[in-house]
């Protein structure tokens, strides 16, 4: 089957010399609910700028739905919307008419663009201000108003670069929630986000990018399948001066009643909370320190850094 | 046979849909000037009712005649032109820029519209705001003046047009080039704006010594106010012909230019 978004070799020089993406290669299947990560400055906004015809590229190729950028751009655009991570409408025009004037560019009359405004901005929100000029919209408003703009065209492949940046956690999970029912309904969505709990709970598969390269490339679940170890913060009544020994695991004083435990993937939490009851000390809670993606992303992100500074 | 049916389908598909998204940028561009038609609109009455006023009533009554004709009459021509080409080239450069600035010409360059659909429609935009202006500094004209007379309507319409698409398209390539607010007042203020005045509008060239006359000559704007009172008064200082053609090559040159510069992205992509 065509793949919905198929990069080989791609690389790029900027003016200034500086090389953003050193030959990427990746593929994203149609359906699929896609993560590309990577710490700023790593080359996802690059490599998404030259996918939406943003950024020349050096060289390497670039196939939306089979069609290559280089041959047949138009049909690759027709298959493509972006919700770019900085506001880029004008801070002067209407809702409505951001909207129906981007589907104007696609071809579809103010007519056709109006009837399928309504539905999209209703849901996301918005309908009640489609008069109003973008700049009076607050930021979660903006944010949707881009999810609108570049859905109006019914696109098959989906480009969300941090689409819930400065969000608050409601807004966010029922963007979550969009997001995931636009992909049950067949779009192909490409995700960057720095929200790596976003990632985990939203795609299937997942490459993360470092300095201008793929440094991983697989499904979420085997990804997080590598994960040899978890954190868990125990929240406990008080803690003695000493504490006691916990055989097998790493454990920390956070504070005066609260440890911080590294376990081991398999071993099994049972032994900590042996040893806290044998020493009277009670539990009031227990949580997980980070979202497992985190803890991956930061070692992969580091183990690239020690390697780039050896090489 | 079907296979013809359905490339003859698609083609009239594309076509449609650049035409959508040509007539979806004039629309903006239409709907951005008259949303600040204080600043864009108005403004070429009130200082063209003043030319009259400074020009065609107080001084103009002492000047007397100019190539036979009342002064108010004579400047009437060059001085709708000089809004025409002021409007053209402002809007364009402001319009363009500012979607620069804001990166919302993003919202074009990732959908398919051609790169010459974004030319003409911009182009278009300022043409329909130019010739707006001139529209309405003629009307004003009509206090000033008993009759408007035309020698030739044709050369009127197609010089005043072509004109406005010259000077739009500048505009255009000004805003390409231009990477601060600073970029976009630089040219009309120092090279058009004199241009423009030295362009003929307030006398005829005959009246200068030979030499600046031949220097005037090197004005581009002179062809265009010239040609344009020819069509009003039947009189011109230069030959009409030679006008046609250099605003047409003028016209090929920067068509040409903006539609390079825009394939190559040059201040729209890195």
């Amino acid at each position: 089957m065509t793949k919905a978004l198929s990069i080989q070799n791609l690389t790029k020089t900027y003016a200034s010399g500086t090389q953003a993406v050193k030959g990427i290669d990746l593929e994203v299947e149609q359906g699929d609910f896609f993560a590309l990560l990577g710490p700023n400055g790593a080359g996802k906004s690059t490599t998404i700028g030259v996918i939406s015809s943003l950024v020349n590229k050096s060289s390497g190729s670039v196939k939306v739905f089979g069609h290559d950028i280089d041959k047949d751009l138009a049909a690759a655009k027709r298959m493509l919307g972006l919700v770019p991570q900085e506001f880029n409408f004008n801070m002067f025009e209407g809702v409505l008419q951001i909207v129906v004037q981007q589907a104007g560019y696609y071809g579809i009359s103010k007519k056709e663009a109006v009837k399928n405004a309504q539905p999209l901005l209703e849901q996301l929100g918005l309908w009640d201000k489609r008069k109003a000029a973008s700049r009076e919209l607050s930021g979660g408003m903006k944010r949707r108003l881009m999810i609108a703009r570049g859905l109006i065209h019914n696109p098959k492949l989906l480009i969300l670069d941090e689409p819930t940046a400065g969000v608050d956690i409601e807004l966010r999970r029922s963007m979550w929630d969009f997001m995931q029912e636009l992909n049950a309904q067949g779009t192909t969505i490409v995700l960057t986000t720095h929200y790596l709990e976003e990632a985990e709970s939203l795609c299937r598969n997942i490459a993360i990018i470092d300095k201008g390269i793929i440094v991983q490339n697989t499904s979420m679940k085997a990804l997080l399948a590598q994960l040899d170890m978890e954190t868990f913060i125990l929240d406990t009544a008080g803690l003695p001066e000493q504490l006691p020994e916990f055989e097998g695991y790493d454990i920390r004083r956070r504070d005066e009643s609260t440890l911080e435990v590294d376990v081991k993937k398999g071993a099994g939490i049972n032994g900590v909370f042996a040893t806290l009851t044998q020493h009277n000390i009670s539990v009031l809670s227990m949580r997980n320190k980070a979202n497992r993606l985190e803890e991956l992303f930061v070692r992969m992100v580091e183990n690239g850094s020690k390697n780039g500074e050896q090489a | 046979m079907s296979d013809q049916k359905l490339t003859t389908a698609t083609l009239v598909t594309a076509q449609t849909s650049i035409w959508t998204a040509f007539v979806t940028i004039i629309r903006k561009e239409i709907t951005r000037f008259m949303r600040i038609w204080v600043q864009t609109i108005l403004p070429p009455a009130i200082t063209m009712s003043l030319y009259f006023v400074i020009f065609g009533n107080l001084i103009g009554s002492r000047v007397g005649q100019m190539d036979g004709f009342d002064y108010m009459q004579y400047i009437v021509p060059g001085l709708i032109m000089m809004s025409v080409i002021t409007n053209s080239y402002s809007n364009v450069v402001s319009s363009f820029f500012s979607a620069k600035y804001q990166r919302s010409i993003e919202e074009m360059m990732v959908a398919p519209v051609p790169n010459w659909v974004i030319l003409s429609g911009f182009v278009g935009g300022g043409v329909l705001r130019g010739l707006l202006t001139g529209t309405i500094v003629t009307l004003v004209s009509l206090f000033f003046v008993d009759t408007i007379h035309i020698h030739n309507i044709g050369v009127v319409i197609s010089v005043v047009f072509l004109t406005s698409v010259l000077f739009a398209m500048a505009g255009f390539l000004n805003a390409l080039f231009a990477k601060s607010f600073d970029d976009i007042s630089i040219i009309p203020t120092f090279v058009l704006t004199p241009l423009t005045y030295l362009g003929g509008v307030f006398y005829s060239i005959q009246l200068l010594p030979e030499l600046w006359q031949n220097v005037s000559k090197a004005n581009p704007i002179i062809y265009m106010v010239n040609a344009f009172r020819y069509g009003f008064l039947g009189k011109s200082d230069i030959s009409v012909e030679v006008a046609f053609g250099l605003i047409l090559v003028f016209i090929v040159i920067l068509a040409a230019t903006c539609l390079y510069l825009l394939g190559k992205g040059k201040g729209l992509r890195s």
